[in-house]
């Protein structure tokens, strides 16, 4: 698409800035150990690289970004050095920065809409907005907010139920987050790895959200020690459902259950959750063994596969029955997973996994596949190569193709509309369900997304109920 | 945190810990059960709710020390606290009057037949219990058993106390006999027991409903770490189950499964029990 004319010819001084490169651990140091691969922007770094924003007229990064995050405006108080402003007004879209500028896909949204992409490198927005989440945590906040006004309940502590209570809070809701699990996050805690969102970042955000008044209460199952209605009845005015996705897909193909394959969740949450990898000092295991293959070409496959690694494994493989281009996973993900040695085996889909003596897995059986006519999704749908079987041989098989919602809150909230695949039906707009104050968003209505979108649910959901609780 | 209300010895090996948790109390069926994490470093593990009473506001455990997390619990005192406490989790297990059922239990699964064979009686069932162990003094529960079954049948492998031979020998001549014969069979215990009592039964017909306790890691459908193949099928334990038409279950695959974690199993128990004699015996 042509530049729109209303927009500034490119300023050659600011574009010819290349753009900043995030400080990393080395590859070969990396791979054996569970910290933050990526080492954040130093404030220069950060001002530099707001500088080559060319503050357009009408900003597609802005437009690009599920919760409309304010990019030019940012940009430009942290070139003058203005952090803490910057850090306000990105927080005032967004209450999890920190998180968002690891975990966001920037290549598909804010830095994928960015003019200067066109024709240099698009400013790494993402990093900025990293460095900015990070130095409002490391600054602290102010005395703690305790907010009067009536109650919301937010059942899943993910990226939408998060976003959902920081809003309410900050309007002054009484706002209860409940978490099934020990630990508050959702998938940023069990899902995503140390090495990619370190847990202490997780638990400082969260940190400020209790500053805004956020009551998390964990070891919450809702649906079994409470129900959307019982809480309702218990004096919640509005509840917010942000369960996500979270019962794990199998690919249904013979030897599935044997030892040593997993879904992704389970190796996941292993090592995230529980930090299976310190045991020892923990009491969960996990194997890896000599040679991990993971199945599945998203983000969390790669998580997979670089866990694997780090646990010490010689030789992890990832095969994904498209090609490259079709991955959906993070680009920058892939090249991580690339430089660490993560071995990719494209076009290729497992048919059976093989069991040695005992009952442990001992490889995955599989076929080379072509593309054929886009499908459904408008991707290239891969078609078998008769004939060409082979084996990838490995004592750990990860299986990670995705995953839908969890039923339990369907299942036990009579009135509650889903839809053939088990998620909740809402007005877009809202989050609205089919019973009056009960709203949803995120992974548990649009199935497996990014956390930006989660969040973007949960930002219009309770703009949505602070009118209905306005109005009410 | 979770504070222990009361905790007592019912045996060698066997506690009895009732814990403050009165929104769990309240929510509670027969059948259910809880994930619990003893502290910050331990695992998550499933134990079957063996009582819950919501005017007290409490939940009972009780478990025989097998693994390091046991152990750890078995320890506790009042006044102290388990970290974390999730449920209840599961489906309840359908309580009907059918006539007698039989209600089977080796070991270490009779604290988890109890609550099941309680709720069968309170429905108007006459409950044969059947209990075994190895020898007689690992029998447990057998007073509180008693007290809520018509009649109690016990066997030992070592013929110690009651008939020698395993349970599912007394379940098949009860099975035999037309004035014996339950309307329903609820079986709870080793693998290998279980997998005893559904062929023992299934040429008769009578069915039969095993309560599995699987490897799980967040008990809530998350991370297929219990599936087991019911059917034919893949299931997930902690929310299909965990109780199954045991004629169904693949016991095989469900054993071998369980052999997951073993060397991790044993180490963590070990170093366990070598730091607890460590701390014996420093003054």
């Amino acid at each position: 698409m042509p530049a729109s004319s209303t927009e500034r010819p490119p300023d050659g001084r600011r574009a010819s800035l290349p753009r900043q490169r995030m400080p990393e651990q080395e590859a070969s140091v990396r791979a054996g150990n569970f910290s933050e691969v990526a080492l954040g922007l130093s404030e220069e770094m950060a001002v530099t690289e707001a500088s080559r924003c060319l503050d357009c007229k009408r900003p597609k990064c802005v437009d690009n970004c599920p919760v409309a995050v304010d990019v030019p405006a940012f940009l430009s108080l942290v070139k003058t050095h203005r952090f803490d402003e910057a850090a306000s007004l990105v927080r005032a879209k967004n209450s999890l920065p920190a998180m968002c500028g690891r975990v966001c896909p920037q290549e598909n949204q804010c830095e994928g809409g960015c003019v200067l992409g066109k024709k240099h490198e698009p400013v790494a927005i993402g990093y900025i907005e990293r460095f900015l989440g990070d130095y409002a945590l490391k600054r602290g906040s102010a005395a703690a907010a305790t907010p009067d006004g009536p109650k919301v309940a937010i059942v899943g502590s993910g990226p939408a139920g998060l976003t959902a209570a920081g809003d309410l809070a900050q309007a002054g809701y009484r706002v209860t987050v409940f978490e099934a699990l020990h630990d508050a996050g959702g998938v940023l805690r069990y899902g995503i790895p140390n090495f990619r969102l370190p847990k202490d970042v997780l638990s400082a955000e969260l940190g400020y959200l209790g500053t805004l008044g956020v009551e998390i209460r964990v070891n919450a199952v809702i649906g079994r020690l409470f129900t959307v209605p019982s809480l309702m009845e218990s004096g919640y005015r509005a509840v917010f459902v942000g369960t996500g996705a979270g019962t794990p897909h199998f690919l249904g193909i013979p030897g599935e259950n044997l030892n040593g394959v997993y879904s992704a969740n389970e190796f996941l949450t292993r090592a995230n959750l529980m930090q299976a990898y310190r045991f020892g000092e923990v009491d969960t295991p996990i194997t890896a063994g000599r040679r991990v293959a993971v199945v599945g070409g998203g983000n969390v496959a790669m998580d997979a596969a670089r866990v694997g690694l780090r646990l010490g494994a010689e030789e992890v493989t990832i095969v994904y029955r498209r090609s490259r281009a079709e991955m959906p996973a993070r680009a920058e993900e892939v090249v991580h997973a690339e430089d660490e040695g993560i071995r990719f085996e494209m076009l290729t889909n497992p048919t059976r996994l093989l069991q040695g003596s005992d009952f442990w897995v001992t490889g995955l059986e599989c076929l080379r596949m072509e593309l054929g006519e886009p499908d459904a999704s408008g991707r290239r749908r891969p078609v078998p190569r008769p004939g060409s079987e082979f084996v990838v041989e490995a004592d750990t098989v990860v299986i990670a193709i995705g995953s839908s919602a969890n039923p339990l809150i369907q299942q036990t909230t009579p009135g509650l509309s889903v839809n053939d695949r088990g998620y909740i039906v809402t007005d877009p707009a809202t989050g609205l369900t089919s019973i009056p104050g009960v709203y949803a968003g995120g992974d548990v209505v649009t199935g497996s997304a990014t956390v930006i979108d989660a969040m973007g649910a949960g930002r219009r959901a309770s703009a949505a109920i602070q009118e209905y609780l306005g109005s009410s | 945190m979770f504070p222990i209300r009361s905790a007592r010895s019912l045996g060698p090996g066997l506690t009895r810990l009732d814990i403050e948790a009165a929104d769990i109390a309240r929510a509670a069926l027969p059948g259910q059960f809880l994930m619990l994490r003893y502290d910050e470093r331990a695992e998550r593990i499933p134990l079957t709710i063996a009582d819950a009473d919501p005017a007290a506001g409490t939940v009972t455990i009780i478990f025989l020390s097998v693994g390091k997390t046991t152990q750890q619990l078995s320890q506790l005192r009042p006044g102290d606290a388990i970290r974390d406490i999730a449920g209840p989790l599961g489906r309840h297990m359908e309580i009907e009057r059918v006539g007698t059922v039989a209600c089977v239990g080796g070991g270490v699964g009779v604290p988890a037949l109890y609550p099941k064979a309680r709720a069968m009686k309170k429905a108007g069932n006459r409950v044969v219990s059947v209990l075994g162990a190895r020898t007689a003094e690992l029998l447990v529960l057998m007073d509180e058993m008693s007290a809520i079954s018509d009649e109690v049948r016990v066997t030992t492998d070592d013929g110690s106390r009651g008939r020698k031979g395993f349970v599912s020998d007394e379940l098949a001549d009860m099975l035999r006999d037309e004035t014996t014969r339950p309307d329903l069979v609820v079986a709870v215990g080793p693998i290998p027991m279980m997998a005893a009592v559904a062929e023992t039964t299934r040429p008769h017909g009578v069915k039969t409903l095993v309560s599995l306790n699987p490897i799980m890691v967040d008990g809530t459908g998350m991370c297929g770490g219990c599936r087991v193949t019911v059917g034919g099928k893949t299931k997930f334990a902690c929310v299909d189950g965990p109780v199954f038409d045991g004629h169904e279950v693949d016991f095989a695959e469900l054993a071998q499964r369980q052999k997951r974690f073993i060397p991790f199993e044993q180490r963590a128990k070990e170093e366990f029990g070598h730091a607890c004699k460590l701390n014996r015996a420093s003054p």
